[in-house]
């Protein structure tokens, strides 16, 4: 019995402990997957061809710098979209909210993290893009503008919920001693409580342009596609291609091990990259801000 | 005196601009999902939901990509569901405060920001090519599976360290072992909380398009699948389909299969909040 009991144990201890280290395994297994797949591009395409402005697979150029700008212009249009609204709904829903309007606010919210993406590209072609491309007069609605809109949605519950949660862990009595010495909620809320909050709230900018930098999509569906390079703000009135939307787009038709099909892994490698990057600047801020509170409390 | 007055009026204006801004994000919510109701709801009918798609997806109905869709979840949830409740009880339960369980954080925030589609590609590479699964149910659950699990994990290891450490300590000092007191007592009292967070995993993943992309997905097949080892339809990748791949198509059965996802999501989210406000309510502590 005590045999049986002891083996059963270590036996449910040993795979447990398996599935604890899992998260790592994969994220070394999809590493691996990415650079085996992507690195021979570098032996196989000069270097001022991969990072040349000129995006054209079927006559062998593979710059991916369109790709990237293209990336980079509609998440930075996502965030002057998801920023000032997610901080603001945030903290109306943090300080602000009477209960009741909390508890309709924070299902809603998290309805919209639940919408596919692939539901709100529908919508974008077909409502929001015609309507703008009418309202500003442009020769097509599928472009960065369309697009950032979109995107600024999507990222907004992710911003939403991790700076609310920053907020609520704000402690009470930071907001006392405000109001105490005079100050009135507003003047509380934006001298120490988002002050206080601040690291948790860059977290929620930094997954919020993961989020949105991540998304494909939506993205292949509005952006519309063309791979140029930036030349002034008037980018986010015409169309763009992320590297999201190269890779969905192409990876079904390439053949396997040539050029194309390399190249498109090498785009996941850099994409693979910014997210690291993003996401780990995200959770340094956390990992710092629970070791500061740590020492306060000891 | 007029400071006083003053200070109040930037209060008011401060809190009706948050106000605004509250509704600017919250309205679009509601006028989508509405919208979708509003014009897809013309197009539902028991043969829309029960009949294989005609003349090249332009009548008929979706009956393929439901079930599609279906398999896919539950084949997501068979591999995402033990190994994300593994190890959330490892994290919660188990692990030392070391640089091992360090890392093993990290790995997770990283798992949860890795872009869809990478996961494609990624799946694309090992399960289809390498392991040879082909385009099939199998891969392609692998590959939403990888990308569920960091969801699962960090709301089921919330779920776990939410039950006090008392129960333990009283499990424990009774004789219990440390899988006794975990089996009997601790995952009893999370196991709504964990049931949330497993909703919400797998309703991301049946909604998602780009990991299935190449690892499962079929622009179209006459029949439904039947093995793991088939490729099959599923409504977020038909979605995308038959908005820009197929010229012609009528918008009620765009609107129609969109709304059957709208409803899914819905579906999914009342029972996520049910069973959250149920936890709570149920509460010893």
């Amino acid at each position: 019995m005590q045999t049986t009991l002891n083996l059963r144990e270590r036996l449910i201890t040993g795979l447990i402990k398996t599935s604890g280290y899992s998260a790592v395994v994969f994220v070394l297994l999809i590493f691996y997957f990415l650079l085996e797949a992507g690195l021979p591009i570098l032996g196989e395409v000069p270097f001022r061809n991969l990072f040349s402005d000129r995006w054209y697979p079927i006559e062998d150029y593979f710059g991916i710098l369109p790709l990237i700008s293209g990336s980079l212009v509609v998440t930075i249009g996502a965030l002057i979209v998801a920023f000032p609204l997610g901080l603001g709904t945030a903290i109306y829903i943090a300080e602000i909210a009477p209960r009741w309007v909390r508890e309709v606010l924070k299902p809603l919210v998290e309805l919209l993290a639940g919408l596919p993406s692939v539901m709100l590209g529908f919508l974008g072609i077909i409502v929001l893009s015609p309507l703008l491309r009418r309202l500003l007069d442009l020769p097509t609605g599928l472009s960065a503008l369309t697009a950032s809109l979109l995107l600024g949605f999507i990222s907004l519950p992710t911003i939403v919920s991790v700076a609310e949660d920053a907020l609520d862990a704000v402690p009470k009595s930071y907001r006392d001693a405000a109001l105490a010495v005079g100050a009135t909620e507003w003047q509380t809320i934006w001298r120490v409580t988002v002050p206080a909050a601040r690291s948790g709230i860059f977290t929620a900018v930094m997954l919020g342009v993961g989020r949105a930098i991540g998304e494909t999509m939506t993205v292949m569906m509005v952006a519309g596609n063309a791979p140029v390079l930036p030349t002034g703000l008037d980018i986010f009135l015409s169309p763009v291609r992320t590297m999201t939307a190269t890779i969905a787009a192409e990876m079904g038709e390439v053949a396997q091990d040539s050029t194309h099909y390399h190249v498109l892994f090498f785009v996941g490698i850099t994409l693979f990259l910014f997210s690291l990057i993003v996401n780990v600047t995200a959770s340094l801020v956390i990992f710092r801000q629970t070791r500061r509170s740590e020492r306060i409390l000891s | 005196m007029n400071t006083h007055r003053s200070r109040y009026t930037n209060q008011r204006i401060g809190f009706g601009f948050l106000t605004v801004l509250t509704m600017l994000t919250v309205i679009p919510i509601i006028v989508v999902v509405g919208y979708i109701l509003w014009q897809g709801l013309p197009a539902i009918s028991w043969e829309f939901i029960t009949a294989m798609p005609r003349d090249g997806m332009r009548a008929g109905g979706i009956w393929p990509a439901i079930v599609g869709t279906f398999y896919l979840t539950l084949g997501t949830a068979i591999f995402a569901v033990p190994f994300g409740i593994g190890a959330a009880i490892y994290l919660s339960e188990y692990a030392p405060d070391s640089r091992w369980t360090h890392m093993i954080r990290l790995a997770i925030i990283n798992l949860a920001g890795i872009p869809s589609v990478v996961y494609g590609l990624f799946g694309l590479g090992l399960f289809v090519l390498f392991l040879n699964f082909g385009t099939s149910i199998l891969a392609g659950s692998l590959t939403l599976a990888i990308m569920t699990l960091p969801v699962i994990i960090s709301t089921s290891e919330e779920a776990l360290r939410s039950v006090p450490q008392s129960f333990r300590v009283v499990s424990v000092s009774l004789g219990g072992t440390r899988w006794q007191t975990i089996r009997r007592i601790v995952l009893p009292q999370a196991l709504p909380g964990i049931l949330t967070g497993v909703v919400l995993g797998l309703e991301r993943a049946a909604g998602e398009t780009a990991p299935i992309l190449f690892t499962v997905a079929a622009f179209f097949l006459p029949s439904l699948p039947n093995s793991p080892m088939d490729a099959t339809m599923a409504l977020p990748y038909h979605l995308f389909v038959i908005a820009t791949q197929v010229p012609g198509m009528p918008i009620q059965i765009q609107y129609g299969t969109a709304l059957v996802l709208v409803i899914f999501v819905l579906v999914m989210n009342l029972i996520a909040a049910t069973s959250r406000s149920r936890a709570r309510a149920k509460r010893q502590w």
